[in-house]
C-alpha cells in the first residue's frame, strides 16, 4: 500500500510541475460531465413530472376497460361488471373551459375507486364526506387554482354556464386537471348515464364471470397500466433530441481529455520507464495510473455535477416553457434531483476519463523499459494512425450509409447522424494532412516549406482538438441551417394558417351567442369564422379534431402539401378529413386511405383528402367540417372563431370587444399578437439547442487553446534554430500564429460542407422520424460566413497566450536547445 | 559502517546467455553464449567494440530484458525464469542502475530522486541517504529539479538513487558517456567509493579503457561472446 502511494506520490508530481496540463484535463472532463449530467438533469426533472401525472388520479397506471372503439359506455356495464365479481370503478373524462382556459375534467365515484388509484386524501375514508355531500368538492392542484386566478372555496361557471362545485386544493393533484363525483362530471360535460372507462383494480372480489358472458362486455377492451403514458411518447423525440446534444458534448469535452492524457503520457513516457527500470512492475504501474485517473474523474465530476446543476437550472425555464407550450406538459420550474443522478454523474465523469485514456493505457501497459528516448515516437506513430483512422472514417461512413437506406426510427435517424460526424472526425487529421502536404510541394521560399511542413509535424498534436472544432462548427452550421430553414418555413406556414385577423374565444356558449350577435352589426366583419375543437385517439396516438368552417379563406389559404380533388367539398360534407403531415407519418396514411375515428355518437368514417403541414404541434390532426363535428361531440365547446376584417379596423374592433365583452388576452387576439406568441414558442423549443450549441462551441475553443498551449511547451527545438539563424522572435511569433489560424480556416471550411451534410440529415431525416413534418433544405450563406468568423476569432484568442509566452521568452531558454547538458 | 544486504554472500551467475533480435527479415545474434561471475564487492569493467553486446548483457542481468537461453542467477535465485513483475521486485529491492542519460524523474526534486527507489523498496534509511547526499556534494541542490542541474550533477543525482536501497550489484550503463573527463572522473571515483562502502559489486559498462583501468576487473566482450 505504502509503496502504491509513493508511486502515486511520483505521478502526480508531473500534473505539479505542469499545471496547465492538469487544469486542460479537469477543464475537459468537468464540461465533459457538466453538459451531460446538466442535460440529464433536464430529462430526470421532466420524467419525474410525467410519472407523478401518470401515478395521480387518473393517470396511466391503473389497468382500465374501456370502449373497443374508443367510444363512451353506458354506466349500466359499470352495476353488470360489479355483479359479475370485477373489481371495477367508473370514471368519465371530458373537457371543459373557465375563463377562456380549458381544463382536463375527471369524474370518479370515490366508493368504488381501487385503493391504488385514490391518491387525493380527499376522496380517502377521511375526506369522503366532503367530497361526496352536496355542494361536492372539485379537487385542484394549487398551480392551476393560481392559473385560474380563484381562491380555495370558489365555485367558477363554466362555459356553457354551470357552476363546479367548491375548488378544493390538493397537493397531490395533477395540474390543469379537475375531479369531481362522476354525478357532477355528467352534468357538467351534459353525458348523462354515461362513462368513458372503468378502472380496474388489484382487489379480489371472489370468482368472475367471463367479460364476454357479460351484458355488453364484449365492447370492452382491457388497457393494461401502461408503462409509458401519452405525454411520454409525445416528448419521447424532444428528449431524444436533447441527450443527443448533450452526448455530442460530452464527446467534445473527452476530446480534451484524451488530448490532455495522451500529452501527458508522452511527457511521462520517460518517467514511466525510469519507474520501470527502478523496479515498479508493469501491474502495479497500470493499477496505479488507473487509480491517478479515477480519482481526477472524480474530483472533476463533482465539479462537473455542480456546474451541471447551474446549467440545467438555466436552461429549465426554456425547457419547460417549450414543453408546457408544444405539448401541455407541466414541468415545475424547480430541480429535484434524485441521488441516482449524482451517482451517475460521477460515473460517467469515471467511465468518460477511462474511455478516453484507454490508448494511453494501452501504451503504458505494453511500454518496452528499453526502448530509446524518443520524444517525437508519438508524432511518427501517427502516419500509422493516420491510415488506420482513414480506413475507419470510410468503415463509419459505410454504416451511416447502411443506417441511412435500411433504418426506419429515429434512433437509426441519429445513427446516421453519429456517422456522419464521426466518420468527418475521423477523416480531418489525414485531409489537413493532404492538404499540407500538397501546400508544402507548391511552396517555392525556404520558409514557406518550413511553415507548411512544420504544421503538418504540429498536426499530430492539434488533430484532436481540430476534430473536436470540426465537430462543433459542423453541429453549429447543421442546426444554424435547419432551425433557419424552419424559421423561413414556419414564417411563411404561419401567414396561411392564421389568415383570419382576429380570433377570439368566448367564455360561454352564451357569450358566444351574444357577440355573434353584437358582430352582425359590425360593417367592418366581413365574416365569422366558428372553430371548434375535440380529443380522440386514432391508432393508439392521441390526435385532435379541428372543426372548421367551409370558407373561402380556408379554400385559399390553408397550406397543403398535397390534395385530392375536390377535397373541400367532401370535408365541408363530413365525409372526408384533412390530415396533418405528422399523422399521416405515423399512421402511415395517405389520400384516398379512410380512418373510423371513435366518437360519443360512435364510430365516424372519414376519407384522407389532403395533407397539411403542421409544425411544431407533437399531435396528430385531423381537419373536419365544424357541423360534422358538432354532431359527433355534442358537449364540446363552440365559443371560438375567428374573424375576417377590414385590417385597418382591426384595433378598433378589438378594443371594443374588449371592453363590450370583458375579454382578456388570452380570450381575444389579432393575428399579430398570435404570431408573436407563435414565433416565441418556436424560438424557446430552439432556445436550449442553441444554448447547447454554443457550450459545445466554447468547449472546442478550450480544447484549441490547451492543444496550443501544451504543444508550445515542445516547440522551442523547432523555433530556436530559426531564432538561431537570425529570424527575430517576433517574426516566429507571427508564423507561429498563422500556423494556427491556417489549419483552423481549412477545418472551418471543411466544416462547412460537413455541416451542411448535418442540416440535411436533420432536415430530411431525424426532424421526418422525430416530429413528422419535412421542411425545405434551404443555405444561408451569411451565417456560414458569421460561424467561420467566429471560428477564427476563437482560434485567434486560442493562439494568443502560447503566442504571447514566445514574445516574452528570454534568448538564454532558446539557447538552452543547442547546450549538451539541459 | 552499514549492514550488508541480506543476498551479500552470493555472487552474480551468469551462463551460456544468448540473445539475438530480429532486423527486417534476419535475425542478428547479439549474445551467443556469455559466461561471467562477479563476486561480492567486486568491481567489473565490461568494455567492447560498439554492437558487441554490452548493454544488452547488462539489460538481461537487470532483468530488463528476457534472453532466448541461458540463465542470470544471483545465488538462489534465477533471475531468467522470473516473470516480469518478478524481475521487477527483484530490481527493486537488489539492484541499482545507472544509465548514460541519467533518467531522473523529472517532475521530483532531487531529495526525492535521491529516496524514489528505496522508498518503493520499503528499505529507507534516512541516515544512509544523508551520508550519500553529503558524499556526493548535493546538500545545497536538494530542492531543485532534475533540468536545473549540470551533467555531472544529474549523474551524482542517478549514482545517490542506485546505491540509497543498498543494492546486491550495481549496474551502470556507460555512466560517463555524456561528462567531461574530470567529471567523470569525479563521478567514478565517488561510484567506487560508495561502492567499496557498501560492499556491494559493481558492474559497468565502458568504452574507455582509462576507466576500465580503474575496476578491479576487466571482461571484453567480442562479437558475443567474451574474449
Amino acid at each position: 500500500m505504502k509503496r502504491a502511494l509513493w508511486i502515486l506520490a511520483v505521478l502526480l508530481s508531473h500534473w505539479r510541475r505542469h499545471p496547465m496540463q492538469l487544469a486542460t484535463l479537469l477543464v475537459g472532463l468537468i464540461s465533459a460531465t457538466a453538459l451531460w449530467s446538466g442535460v440529464q438533469a433536464l430529462n430526470q426533472q421532466a420524467r419525474i413530472s410525467y410519472d407523478r401525472a401518470a401515478s395521480a388520479l387518473g393517470g396511466a397506471r391503473t389497468a382500465t376497460l374501456v370502449g373497443s372503439n374508443g367510444e363512451s359506455l353506458p354506466q349500466q356495464i359499470f352495476v353488470e361488471l360489479r355483479r359479475a365479481g370485477w373489481p371495477v370503478s367508473p370514471m368519465l373524462e371530458g373537457r371543459i373551459q373557465i375563463g377562456g382556459r380549458s381544463l382536463r375534467l375527471l369524474g370518479v365515484e370515490p366508493l368504488s375507486l381501487p385503493i391504488e388509484a385514490s391518491a387525493a386524501p380527499a376522496i380517502g375514508t377521511s375526506g369522503l364526506q366532503g367530497f361526496l355531500s352536496p355542494p361536492g368538492q372539485t379537487l385542484i392542484a394549487p398551480d392551476t387554482l393560481a392559473e385560474l386566478k380563484a381562491a380555495a372555496g370558489d365555485t367558477p361557471l363554466t362555459n356553457t354556464g354551470l357552476t363546479l362545485p367548491p375548488l378544493t386544493p390538493q397537493n397531490e393533484s395533477v395540474p390543469g386537471l379537475l375531479v369531481v363525483d362522476i354525478g357532477v362530471a355528467q352534468r357538467l360535460l351534459n353525458m348523462p348515464e354515461k362513462i368513458s372507462q372503468l378502472l380496474l383494480g388489484q382487489r379480489d372480489l371472489g370468482p368472475r364471470a367471463p367479460l364476454a358472458s357479460i351484458a355488453g362486455g364484449e365492447t370492452l377492451r382491457l388497457v393494461e397500466p401502461d408503462a409509458e403514458t401519452d405525454l411520454e411518447r409525445l416528448t419521447d423525440s424532444f428528449h431524444l433530441n436533447l441527450t443527443a446534444f448533450g452526448l455530442l458534448s460530452f464527446l467534445v469535452g473527452l476530446f480534451i481529455v484524451n488530448s490532455a492524457i495522451g500529452l501527458a503520457f508522452e511527457q511521462r513516457r520517460p518517467m514511466l520507464r525510469t519507474l520501470r527500470a527502478c523496479g515498479v512492475s508493469a501491474l502495479q504501474l497500470n493499477s496505479v495510473l488507473i487509480v491517478e485517473l479515477v480519482g481526477l474523474a472524480l474530483l472533476a465530476g463533482l465539479i462537473g455535477l455542480v456546474c451541471g446543476y447551474f446549467i440545467a437550472a438555466t436552461l429549465l425555464p426554456d425547457v419547460a416553457a417549450s414543453l408546457r407550450g408544444l405539448y401541455g406538459a407541466q414541468i415545475p420550474g424547480e430541480l429535484t434531483l434524485r441521488p441516482q443522478w449524482w451517482a451517475a454523474g460521477l460515473a460517467i465523469s469515471v467511465i468518460g476519463a477511462l474511455g478516453a485514456a484507454s490508448a494511453s493505457l494501452l501504451k503504458a501497459i505494453r511500454l518496452p523499459v528499453l526502448a530509446a528516448a524518443q520524444p517525437y515516437a508519438w508524432q511518427q506513430a501517427q502516419q500509422t494512425a493516420l491510415i488506420v483512422q482513414g480506413a475507419l472514417a470510410l468503415i463509419v461512413f459505410a454504416g451511416g450509409v447502411g443506417c441511412l437506406l435500411l433504418g426506419d426510427s429515429l434512433v437509426a435517424g441519429f445513427a446516421v447522424l453519429a456517422a456522419i460526424l464521426l466518420g468527418a472526425a475521423l477523416a480531418l487529421p489525414a485531409v489537413l494532412g493532404l492538404v499540407l502536404l500538397l501546400s508544402e510541394r507548391v511552396a517555392r521560399k525556404p520558409l514557406a516549406k518550413w511553415f507548411w511542413a512544420d504544421s503538418r509535424m504540429q498536426l499530430s498534436g492539434l488533430s484532436l482538438a481540430l476534430m473536436a472544432l470540426l465537430l462543433a462548427l459542423g453541429v453549429n452550421v447543421g442546426v444554424g441551417t435547419m432551425v433557419q430553414s424552419f424559421s423561413k418555413t414556419f414564417t411563411g406556414w404561419l401567414d396561411g394558417r392564421l389568415a383570419a385577423e382576429v380570433y377570439l374565444n368566448a367564455a360561454s356558449d352564451a357569450q358566444a351567442v351574444e357577440i355573434k350577435a353584437w358582430l352582425r352589426d359590425r360593417p367592418e366583419v366581413q365574416a365569422v369564422l366558428p372553430g371548434s375543437r375535440a380529443e380522440a385517439q386514432l391508432g393508439g396516438w392521441p390526435i385532435d379534431l379541428i372543426g372548421f368552417a367551409d370558407h373561402a379563406t380556408y379554400r385559399e389559404q390553408w397550406p397543403l402539401l398535397e390534395s385530392s380533388p375536390g377535397a373541400w367539398d367532401l370535408v365541408a360534407r363530413g365525409e372526408a378529413a384533412l390530415i396533418s403531415e405528422q399523422l399521416a407519418l405515423r399512421l402511415k396514411l395517405k389520400l384516398g386511405d379512410r380512418v373510423a375515428v371513435p366518437t360519443p355518437q360512435g364510430s365516424w368514417p372519414l376519407e384522407v383528402v389532403a395533407i397539411y403541414a403542421d409544425y411544431g404541434n407533437p399531435r396528430g390532426q385531423l381537419g373536419v367540417a365544424i357541423a360534422a363535428l358538432v354532431a359527433h361531440f355534442p358537449g364540446i365547446a363552440q365559443t371560438r372563431f375567428g374573424l375576417r376584417v377590414t385590417p385597418a379596423a382591426v384595433p378598433a374592433l378589438v378594443t371594443a370587444l374588449r371592453e363590450k365583452f370583458a375579454l382578456d388576452n388570452r380570450s381575444l387576439a389579432d393575428q399579430a399578437a398570435l404570431k408573436a406568441e407563435s414565433r416565441k414558442i418556436f424560438n424557446r423549443t430552439f432556445a436550449v439547442t442553441n444554448a447547447l450549441n454554443a457550450f459545445t462551441l466554447g468547449i472546442a475553443g478550450v480544447a484549441l487553446l490547451t492543444s496550443l498551449l501544451t504543444l508550445s511547451q515542445s516547440r522551442l527545438p523547432q523555433l530556436a534554430p530559426l531564432w538561431a539563424i537570425g529570424i527575430t522572435r517576433r517574426k516566429l511569433a507571427v508564423i507561429e500564429l498563422m500556423k494556427t489560424l491556417s489549419v483552423a480556416l481549412i477545418t472551418a471550411l471543411l466544416a462547412l460542407p460537413l455541416g451542411l451534410v448535418v442540416a440535411w440529415c436533420l432536415i430530411a431525416v431525424v426532424n421526418v422520424k422525430a416530429f413528422g413534418w419535412r421542411l425545405p433544405f434551404q443555405v444561408f450563406p451569411e451565417q456560414l460566413v458569421q460561424l467561420v468568423g467566429i471560428a477564427m476569432l476563437a482560434s485567434l484568442l486560442a493562439a494568443l497566450l502560447p503566442i504571447l509566452n514566445l514574445l516574452r521568452m528570454q534568448p538564454a531558454q532558446l539557447v538552452k536547445v543547442f547546450a549538451d547538458e539541459r | 559502517m552499514h549492514g550488508k544486504s541480506p543476498l551479500v554472500s552470493l555472487m552474480l551467475s551468469v551462463r551460456a546467455l544468448q540473445k539475438s533480435y530480429r532486423s527486417g527479415p534476419d535475425r542478428v545474434s547479439v549474445l551467443r553464449g556469455v559466461d561471467l561471475d562477479v563476486a561480492p564487492g567486486e568491481s567489473v569493467a565490461l568494455t567492447g567494440e560498439s554492437g558487441s553486446g554490452k548493454s544488452t548483457l547488462l539489460h538481461l542481468i537487470a532483468g530488463l530484458d528476457a534472453a532466448d537461453a541461458g540463465e542470470v542467477r544471483f545465488g538462489d535465485t534465477l533471475i531468467s525464469q522470473l516473470s516480469d513483475a518478478g524481475r521487477a521486485a527483484f530490481r527493486r529491492d537488489h539492484l541499482g542502475l545507472v544509465f548514460q542519460q541519467f533518467n531522473l524523474i523529472p517532475s521530483l526534486s532531487v531529495a526525492d530522486n535521491l529516496a524514489f527507489q528505496s522508498r518503493i523498496a520499503g528499505r529507507h534509511d534516512a541516515a544512509w541517504q544523508a551520508e550519500l547526499i553529503e558524499r556526493l556534494g548535493l546538500g545545497s541542490l536538494l530542492k531543485r529539479y532534475p533540468e536545473q542541474l549540470s551533467g555531472g550533477q544529474q549523474q551524482r543525482v542517478a549514482i545517490g538513487r542506485a546505491l540509497a536501497v543498498k543494492p546486491l550489484l550495481l549496474l551502470a550503463d556507460e555512466p560517463t558517456g555524456n561528462l567531461d573527463e574530470a567529471t567523470a572522473d569525479e563521478v567514478m571515483s565517488l561510484s567506487r567509493d560508495l561502492v567499496s562502502r557498501t560492499g556491494c559489486g559493481f558492474l559497468m559498462v565502458t568504452h574507455s579503457a582509462r576507466l576500465a583501468a580503474m575496476l578491479d576487473r576487466r571482461v571484453h566482450l567480442h562479437a558475443g561472446l567474451i574474449a
